[in-house]
């Protein structure tokens, strides 16, 4: 991305560079030019980075002393936290970290959709990032089976029985997943390899996220295209790199407080019960972070018409650079997109509300209206928006917000006589 | 620097929604004071202690404890009884192991590296020896309910004649904090139920309180060194989060923008 190619000062760094440009790649990744606007909402991409190596190295060191079989995975669940030197605390970080990474990945989203990063030219960086999440549902999912406690039997049946609703071959796939006529070892063994891949593949995908990303730059906060590099940009190291280690820290600190001393507040108590698959729970709730979804599951009275759904409330969001018809990227100069912006918000949470709650009376109407206006603001408000909506103009460059958009004569000129 | 704080509001309010929605059942629960909680919460020995000797007298008929072994009695952070001691209650129980050398089982003294010795043999043994209920395990009991140690505490003391109205099975019992009100477990604390050799008074709340706070260990037995490293850790990060902000500011000072 730099201007100008970088050229290794040994003479073997030279050699080995004309083979394999790693010198070339580490040299790009400090150089690269970050606009210097950068909130902290633009802090989550490293965070998240961070708790993908947290999972996959908590998750390597947890499937040592794991055993994947029906009859033996929540006691070695036990083993794990009671005679492991420190496996409590390695099991707690990775458990908490599901959490935190799903806390994580729904700010960095939110921070998308509200400065409008999906847009072009980022469309492909977008649309990796919705198959990572959908990765992340599917990791989490099984990892939630493993500890083969009440929630990670049934969870895994209710989810499973899912696919039933596909017509003709819905029960015969059921039966193709489970490996057998219900939840069993079979299934337990092969979401645990399943577990043990998809992180990895996430992994490949966060690279191509990356390299996306490295292709246009980023987005900023005001949303319009910059010049790079110039005075509207910094080197990500050491600006860019110290500012995203501040905000992991203060991460960190809130990841450590739940891990050392809230560890089970956000998981299910029924999971410390060995699975019975005689004894149905009460309430058969999935993670937190699914609970939006689940409602949009449950708020459609028929089952195979609620799988679709719930899966076009994941799957509208990859045609949302296309579905959004606006030009202008940032919602500070949206002042109507903004509204709709925190109200959706706000939907999302209501959602995730109901999604715990009984689907019954009052809730389940909420969840109705929630759900139909979540398709709503992506399949009408935002199309029609996108023509309608008259925006404030946009400043020339970061470096000269304040002209609100009306070229200034001696800033232009300024502007082209440093370019 | 604005943002830093809606950031924190934010994830702050996600969680704390996140832990209501969990925590769904919501009875007024009996509270008691549990030196176990908190930023340095540590158990209380004495009270470890007199609760093992509730589950071992009253409770260890019918409840098992299968993942607790007699070594973790005499271990740091548990009721740390001396390796003696803890040897002495391991030899109370036999063990069944083998085959030995003929070919045979034998029965052996426990020892400790063995599990707690189960009082049934499975758990269709347990059922036919208590009306049909299985008496659950109580190694993780204090996690496995909701509501947790304060739960278990108020159904051990929730046991009252029923409202009127209400009419009950034989061998089902009523219970003010049980879900459901109905119980298959006859009231297991009385006044003096066993007799503490260190003079505290057996009454049926003390009782209570040491034998759920013995639960709470033997749920999580490594809560004390995990509640001394977070201390450590959380002081260290923040730190090291002062320590960086002032880098980062020195650093941003070298253009003229606002972090």
């Amino acid at each position: 991305m730099s201007d100008h190619e970088y050229v290794p000062k040994s003479k073997f760094g030279k050699w080995f560079n004309d083979r394999l440009p790693l010198l070339s790649l580490a040299s790009h990744l400090t150089d690269y030019p970050t606009p210097k606007n950068l909130n902290y909402w633009w802090t989550f991409g490293g965070i998240l980075t961070f708790c993908l190596i947290t999972q996959i190295v908590t998750g390597l060191t947890l499937a040592m002393h794991y055993i994947a079989h029906a009859d033996l995975a929540f006691e070695s669940v036990e083993h794990i936290m009671r005679d492991v030197n420190y496996g409590w605390l390695i099991r707690y970080i990775h458990a908490n970290g599901a959490s935190m990474f799903f806390l994580a990945v729904y700010i960095h989203i939110f921070r998308s959709l509200f400065y409008g990063s999906y847009k072009s030219p980022r469309e492909i960086i977008w649309i990796i990032g919705i198959i990572i999440y959908l990765l992340m549902m599917a990791s989490a999912f099984m990892g939630y089976v493993l500890p083969w406690g009440q929630m990670s039997f049934w969870g895994a049946t209710v989810i499973t029985n899912l696919f039933s609703a596909i017509p003709f071959v819905g029960e015969g796939i059921v039966n193709w997943l489970w490996g057998g006529y219900s939840v069993d070892n079979p299934t337990l063994t092969r979401f645990f390899t399943l577990h043990y891949l998809l992180p990895f593949l996430i992994l490949g995908l966060v690279v191509l996220h990356i390299w996306a990303l490295h292709i246009p730059g980023n987005n900023n906060p005001v949303g319009i295209d910059i010049k790079k590099p110039s005075k509207d940009t910094v080197p990500f190291h050491p600006y860019i790199v110290i500012k995203d280690a501040f905000a992991l820290l203060m991460f960190m600190i809130v990841f450590a407080f739940f891990v050392f001393y809230s560890p089970n507040i956000l998981g299910h108590a029924d999971n410390y019960i060995e699975a019975n698959p005689m004894v149905t729970p009460a309430h058969i709730v999935p993670e937190w972070y699914l609970l939006p979804f689940y409602a949009i599951l449950r708020s459609v009275p028929d089952k195979l018409m609620g799988v679709v759904a719930m899966l076009s409330a994941i799957l509208i969001l990859a045609a949302l650079p296309w579905l959004d018809t606006s030009k202008i990227r940032s919602a500070v100069f949206r002042p109507l997109y903004k509204q709709f912006y925190w109200i959706l918000v706000v939907d999302v949470l209501v959602l995730g509300y109901v999604g715990a709650m009984p689907a019954e009376g009052l809730y389940l109407l909420i969840a109705r209206v929630a759900t139909a206006y979540y398709f709503i603001h992506f399949l009408i408000i935002l199309p029609v928006l996108g023509f309608k909506e008259k925006t404030i103009p946009l400043p020339l460059s970061i470096t000269e917000p304040v002209l609100g958009g009306m070229p200034m004569a001696s800033a232009v000129k300024k502007k082209e006589s440093l370019n | 620097m604005k943002n830093i704080f809606k950031i924190t509001y934010l994830i702050a309010l996600i969680l704390t929604g996140a832990i209501q929605v969990n925590a769904a059942e919501k009875v007024d629960l009996l509270k008691t004071d549990w030196s176990f909680k908190g930023l340095l919460g540590k158990f209380d020995r004495g009270s470890l202690q007199r609760g093992y000797q509730v589950y071992t007298e009253v409770c260890a008929s019918c409840h098992s404890m299968k993942y607790v072994s007699y070594r973790n009695l005499s271990e740091p952070g548990g009721p740390e009884f001396t390796e003696e001691q803890a040897k002495a209650i391991a030899a109370n129980f036999e063990v069944n192991d083998g085959p030995n050398n003929d070919g045979e089982m034998f029965m052996r003294p426990a020892k400790l590296s063995d599990k707690f010795v189960m009082p049934f043999e499975n758990v269709k043994a347990a059922q036919a020896a208590n009306g049909g209920a299985y008496p659950p395990d109580m190694s993780v009991l204090a996690k496995a309910r909701s509501g947790g140690v304060d739960y278990i505490y108020s159904v051990l003391l929730g046991y009252e004649d029923p409202p009127s109205g209400v009419t009950l099975d034989d061998g089902v019992y009523y219970n003010k904090y049980m879900y459901g009100n109905k119980i298959k477990m006859s009231q297991p604390l009385m006044d003096d139920a066993v007799e503490y050799s260190d003079g505290t008074k057996a009454t049926e709340e003390q009782m209570a309180k040491d034998v759920t706070t013995f639960l709470m260990w033997a749920a999580e037995p490594h809560l004390e060194s995990r509640h001394k490293m977070g201390f450590k850790a959380i002081l260290y990060l923040i730190i090291l989060t002062i320590l960086v902000y002032f880098s980062m500011k020195k650093i941003w000072s070298r253009i003229e923008s606002e972090v």
